[in-house]
């Protein structure tokens, strides 16, 4: 009896190499392949289960400090240098990837209320409550020399704030006023006064460079134009803008941290009405900076929490917390999108990741692949309520989680409150007026 | 300002040497006015300058401010006045020098002010100046408005506030597209505007950069010297010539010609690598033999067309030819062919194989014909090899047909068989087409073997043999399973007996046939009588793919006078053959288990004795197919039947029933034994409305649970989310998957790709004002080339 055999082509089926992967021919006729949505939902369901197995933010903490940090910078240049003052006018240079303090010097008598490095990143500037603009070198001084300012500006008044141009060598500080400052001079070059004696940040738009916005203490945001005599507009909110941030990819929007627990993203050229109003914090919010790719940001507050928004959601997509971290002063996301960096009351600074569950460090391209396709399978799956519940489940201190309730307890009441003084009313006497435009009292312009 | 007054000056000039020879200078504005203009020139300037002078007077009245000054004047001009005539200015004394400059630079006008009006005069000469200017600068001079006072500081500010917030408005409203544009992106990968990876030239890395060490300059000198590049385009001059030689286009058009020449050539090298591994004996001697053909005709042409190399072919062809004459290679002489020949009595391959040898030899020894003298020969022997392609009888092939006719290779046969069986098998799917007209094409056919067998005359006695053991066989299964089904419609038995009866389906068909050719001619006759009814035989015929068929068939034989033009089909057959009526030509010669007809039907159990079954199934023995054995393991469950059942409950739980109400003892007698009146409980008895139609209605394989699930409703939305309009959008978008279970690997890749790329450790700066400018060039050249378009 013959018997035929069936023969195949080894290089059908063998690999070159052991390192390679396997060659699995593949037949994609969908009849052979049922129930996808479901098998893809229970994929989508075990993917996001596993983000929240593996989120786990917090990766170090730089303590070194003998105050509260009051005001961080990133380098221009290089991702593992981050600069931090304090309350008691010290600035320490932290290398990121060590994980340790590399100079410290006393900058300012009481607190160090601004620091910023130049574009150039061969120096940097300290603004303390001693009246004094210093500007130091970036290189910490050889053995046997003194640490002493390149420059020291004695100003006036207290400066509160101060931020640095993106490429030229002028910078701006307030306080009293808004002031315009040449490197090369010792008096400023413009002031901006606009019946307000008190700012609390001024920051430069890294994208039009020479636009600034600052937040003065009659709850106003004052615009700027560098170039121009007198500001450009001002809109004054119910509550105090504590800083604001511009989006650096996006010219005209910028978000501002409200004493009113929220954040407000605006359009430079629309201030009536910000395009959206961020809600979450349970206390005032502090600090706010967003990410180098402009698509979300990191807000610091009171509530001893940093969450985490999107630029146009209205809720944290994140909130972080520990157990030891105070009231969160300052906040800085790092340049490469990756890390988040907190300065708190209780002197320590902390080393977050950007994506809780994200795995650090090089990727292999199968890795890569799924995690792409876990990434795409949650985002598909995201409206189904199990998959939206552990994707949004998240642990609060319970001070924070009762606050929650509360407020929401609280602005319900007064939803309701309105709709029934609506009810039994004239039509028309009591306009509804929708959340964006609560909070906005005028714009002066 | 300077351009005018230098005018004036000119003028003072002309107007102070009276009548020049000609104008030194001449202003090139006033180049294109006449020589003799120059003098009425003069004259109207004369009179203009004293207007201004007067004029100049007033206006140093107005400006004069205080009182006193203006009483003076007033007394200066009565006394002049006074005087009668009006005093003309007198020129001052000065120096010629100053007066004549080689520079033609006038000093006479030193003192003066240059006034607007004064500007205005030369203004309205020239006409370079638009009208619309000329005309403001009259009204700007008659106008004798006072000047508004000035707003208040806080106003001013607020103005320039809201001016210079408009400036910055549209200035950051520049961005708009690309915002946009990067809120829309599928993908955007940060830092933005990244460098080309890979090696760049050294010019641009080393600025400045020269060689210098005797080593560096020889080997540039060397480079040079061969025409390497050195500087900054990569590409030798040669490559650059090539470069010019061809353009990308017909560079591309080129790779794909030659592409399309591979492909093709690797498609042709596949396809002979495939017939060489064919291994099938039959195909390679046909093959062989269209060759041959192929080569004879190519032969013919070629005598024509190039005698010399068909000489040589002929040459060739005869040197065969005697070779083959002179070995004994293919007259079965060999040891193989002795073997054979001991076999050939009972192995029919045996015979066939020697019968192959012989063929060859005939072939080979066969005397070339060429087409140059007897062409008619030719032909001739062509007709005779057509009448008897083969020397041996065919159905000398025959016996191994009822081993087994499960092989498909087996089935379709050269020999007479194949006419016998169309007309049971697939091929009468014509038939039906060709309707009534069927009846006689077959018989056409059938007379042509006739004809065939009546050339063959020992063919024809070993098929009358062939046909005696067909019968032979049949009698055998008809004694054996048939028997036992015959009295009702166990369906499920004949399934189990199909298999063996397919073996022989083919003998019954040729059998039926033999039986029916004799009552041909009267069919024929009733078919033309009643058209429906013959297609109603066909079709009768067609189906006589079981038993009863058969045994239908001999039973008109016996009595055909009695049978009525309906053949009477037992109900069993009947049942069966009402679904493949229906389907029509779906129907196939191997059945497979049809679900319809099986569910049609409950199953029995088996009436027949044992003993016959066994019997059979140790005589197919070596044939059990896959099929039987998962018959015989699943003999016991009844699987379908226990899903109908499933099924005939479920509908029965889903329909509504009649609820009783009825009380007892209401309005009537009650207590034991006593019962409600019917008519009581006809008026109590309520009946609800039938339920929708069930979405299984019309699926005998599948079971629909309609109920809503509580534990599947957990995971399921249960409102439309947010950015969809309607529930369709969504649904759409949850239906298609994007794994790699359905995809393939580069669609997988597309649809996952991220929204937002970073880079490790890369530095990502805020938007720079360059991107303005690419995104500002982009845009014109698309509409530079939307316009060309």
């Amino acid at each position: 009896m013959k018997v035929k055999v069936l023969s195949r082509n080894p290089d059908d089926y063998v690999r070159e190499t052991k390192l390679d992967i396997q060659r699995v021919p593949r037949n994609y006729d969908p009849t052979l392949h049922p129930f996808e949505v479901n098998r893809e939902y229970t994929r989508a369901l075990n993917a996001t289960k596993l983000e929240r197995v593996f989120a786990k933010p917090f990766l170090a903490s730089l303590d070194g400090h003998k105050d509260g940090v009051n005001c961080m910078a990133k380098h221009a240049k290089s991702l593992s240098k981050l600069l931090s003052g304090s309350c008691d006018g010290e600035l320490k240079v932290w290398d990121l990837t060590k994980h340790e303090c590399v100079r410290t010097l006393q900058a300012h008598e009481g607190f160090v209320r601004g620091i910023v490095v130049r574009f150039c990143g061969t120096s940097f500037f300290t603004a303390g409550d001693d009246k004094t603009i210093k500007q130091w070198k970036m290189e910490s001084p050889g053995y046997g020399e003194e640490e002493e300012p390149l420059n020291t500006i004695l100003g006036k008044t207290v400066f509160t704030g101060l931020d640095h141009h993106q490429k030229d060598g002028v910078f701006a500080t307030c306080g009293q006023q808004v002031d315009i400052w040449d490197e090369q001079r010792s008096s400023p070059i413009r002031s901006f006064t606009w019946g307000v004696d008190s700012f609390s940040a001024v920051r430069f738009n890294p994208v039009e460079t020479e636009l600034l916005a600052s937040c003065a203490s009659d709850r106003s945001i004052v615009l700027y134009d560098m170039r121009e005599s007198a500001p450009l507009k001002k809109v004054i909110m119910t509550m105090r803008s504590n800083t604001v941030c511009w989006n650096p990819m996006e010219a005209y929007y910028f978000t501002c941290s409200n004493e009113d627990y929220n954040l407000y993203t605006y359009d430079m050229r629309f201030l009536d009405r910000p395009i959206t109003v961020h809600m979450d914090h349970v206390s005032a919010v502090l600090d706010v900076d967003y990410s180098p790719t402009g698509k979300e940001f990191v807000s610091a507050s009171f509530d001893k929490t940093i969450r985490i928004f999107p630029k146009d959601g209205g809720r944290s997509r994140e909130v972080y917390h520990t157990k030891r971290m105070q009231h969160v002063i300052c906040v800085k996301w790092s340049a490469d999108n990756k890390f988040i960096l907190s300065g708190s009351d209780e002197m320590n600074i902390r080393l977050w990741k950007a994506n809780a569950a994200e795995k650090l460090g090089v990727l292999t391209p199968r890795e890569k692949v799924a995690v792409n396709y876990s990434q795409k399978l949650k985002e598909k799956f995201q409206h189904h309520p199990q998959i939206r519940r552990i994707a949004h489940h998240r642990h609060l201190p319970k001070s924070i989680f009762h606050q929650t309730k509360e407020l929401r307890v609280m602005k319900e009441a007064r939803r309701r409150k309105e709709r029934n003084v609506r009810k039994h009313s004239r039509p028309g006497a009591v306009p509804v007026v929708s959340e964006k435009e609560k909070h906005v009292v005028t714009v002066v312009k | 300002m300077a351009k005018f007054s230098k005018k004036k000056v000119n003028r003072r000039k002309v107007e102070a040497s009276g009548e020049g020879p000609e104008q030194v200078v001449r202003d090139p504005g006033e180049q294109h006015e006449g020589l003799n203009e120059a003098d009425g020139h003069v004259s109207e300037e004369q009179e203009e300058d004293e207007e201004e002078e007067q004029e100049d007077e007033e206006e140093e009245e107005d400006g004069g401010g205080d009182k006193d000054e203006r009483r003076r004047q007033k007394l200066l001009e009565a006394i002049n006045a006074l005087g009668g005539k009006r005093q003309k200015k007198l020129g001052e004394r000065s120096e010629a020098a100053v007066l004549m400059s080689e520079f033609t630079i006038n000093a006479e006008g030193e003192g003066e002010r240059v006034d607007l009006s004064d500007l205005i005069g030369t203004v309205e000469k020239n006409r370079a100046v638009p009208a619309k200017t000329r005309k403001q600068l009259k009204n700007l001079q008659q106008s004798k408005r006072t000047v508004e006072c000035p707003l208040s500081k806080q106003e001013t500010e607020r103005i320039q506030r809201d001016v210079s917030f408009q400036k910055a408005a549209s200035e950051v409203s520049r961005w708009k597209g690309i915002i946009r544009q990067n809120q829309r992106a599928e993908q955007l990968v940060f830092p933005l505007n990244q460098e080309p990876a890979g090696p760049k030239p050294m010019e641009r890395v080393v600025s400045g950069w020269k060689a210098q060490t005797p080593l560096e300059q020889e080997v540039f000198a060397l480079l040079t010297a061969n025409k390497q590049p050195v500087h900054d385009p990569i590409l030798t001059p040669t490559e650059e010539a090539s470069l010019r030689a061809m353009s990308l286009e017909e560079a591309k058009i080129r790779r794909a010609e030659l592409q399309k020449a591979r492909v093709l050539q690797s498609y042709y090298e596949a396809k002979a690598r495939r017939e060489r591994k064919i291994k099938s004996k039959k195909y390679h001697k046909v093959h062989n033999k269209a060759k041959r053909k192929e080569f004879l005709k190519q032969f013919d042409e070629m005598v024509k067309t190039d005698p010399a190399t068909a000489l040589e072919e002929l040459d060739k062809m005869q040197t065969a030819r005697m070779q083959e004459r002179m070995s004994l290679k293919h007259q079965n002489s060999g040891k193989w062919a002795r073997s054979k020949a001991l076999l050939a009595k009972y192995d029919e391959d045996a015979r066939k194989a020697m019968q192959q040898q012989l063929e060859v030899n005939k072939e080979l020894t066969q005397k070339l014909v060429t087409s140059l003298n007897n062409e008619q020969e030719e032909e001739e022997e062509e007709e005779e090899e057509a009448g008897h392609p083969e020397l041996m009888p065919d159905f000398v092939n025959d016996a191994e047909r009822g081993l087994d006719s499960s092989n498909p290779w087996m089935r379709g046969k050269l020999s007479e068989e194949p006419t016998e069986s169309e007309r049971c098998g697939s091929l009468d799917l014509t038939e039906e087409a060709s309707g009534v007209g069927g009846g006689t094409a077959e018989e056409e056919e059938e007379g042509e073997e006739e004809e065939e067998g009546e050339g063959k005359e020992e063919e024809a006695l070993l098929r009358e043999f062939d046909q005696r053991r067909k019968l032979r066989q049949v009698q055998e299964a008809d004694t054996g399973p048939v028997l036992s089904v015959d009295d009702d419609e166990g369906m499920v038995e004949e399934d189990e007996a199909a298999a063996e009866e397919e073996e022989q389906l083919s003998e019954f068909t040729s059998l039926f046939q033999e039986m029916a050719n004799s009552r041909r001619d009267v069919m024929a006759e009733q078919a033309e009588a009643a058209p429906d009814t013959s297609v109603q035989l066909e079709e009768g015929r067609r189906r006589i793919c079981t038993v009863e068929d058969v045994e239908l068939l001999s039973q008109e034989e016996v009595a055909p006078d009695e049978a009525p033009v309906q053949p009477q089909l037992p109900p069993a057959t009947e049942n069966m053959l009402s679904a493949p009526q229906k389907t029509g030509k779906n129907r196939k010669r191997k059945r497979g288990i049809e679900l319809k007809e099986v569910l049609t039907t409950e199953a029995k159990v088996l009436r027949i004795p044992l003993a016959p079954t066994v019997e059979d199934t140790e005589e197919s023995d070596g044939k059990l197919d896959q099929r039987g054995l998962i018959k015989e393991a699943f003999a016991g469950d009844d699987i379908i039947s226990d899903f109908l059942r499933d099924k005939r409950n479920q509908e029965d739980a889903g329909k509504p029933k009649v609820v009783d109400l009825t009380l007892p003892g209401w309005g009537e007698w009650g207590g034991g034994g006593v019962k409600p009146s019917r008519n009581k409980r006809r008026r109590f008895r309520v009946k609800t409305a039938p339920p929708p139609p069930r979405k299984d209605q019309h699926l005998p394989t599948v079971i629909i649970s309609e109920k809503r699930n509580s534990s599947i409703s957990l995971h399921q939305v249960n409102s439309l989310p947010f950015p969809f309009e309607s529930h369709t959008q969504f649904q759409s978008t949850v239906r298609s998957p994007m794994g790699r279970t359905w995809n393939t690997e580069r669609m997988v890749k597309k649809i996952t790709k991220p929204k937002v790329v970073t880079q490790l450790g890369a530095i990502i700066k805020p938007m720079a004002r360059e991107e303005l400018m690419k995104d500002a060039s982009n845009n014109s050249s698309v509409d530079s080339l939307r316009r060309k378009h």
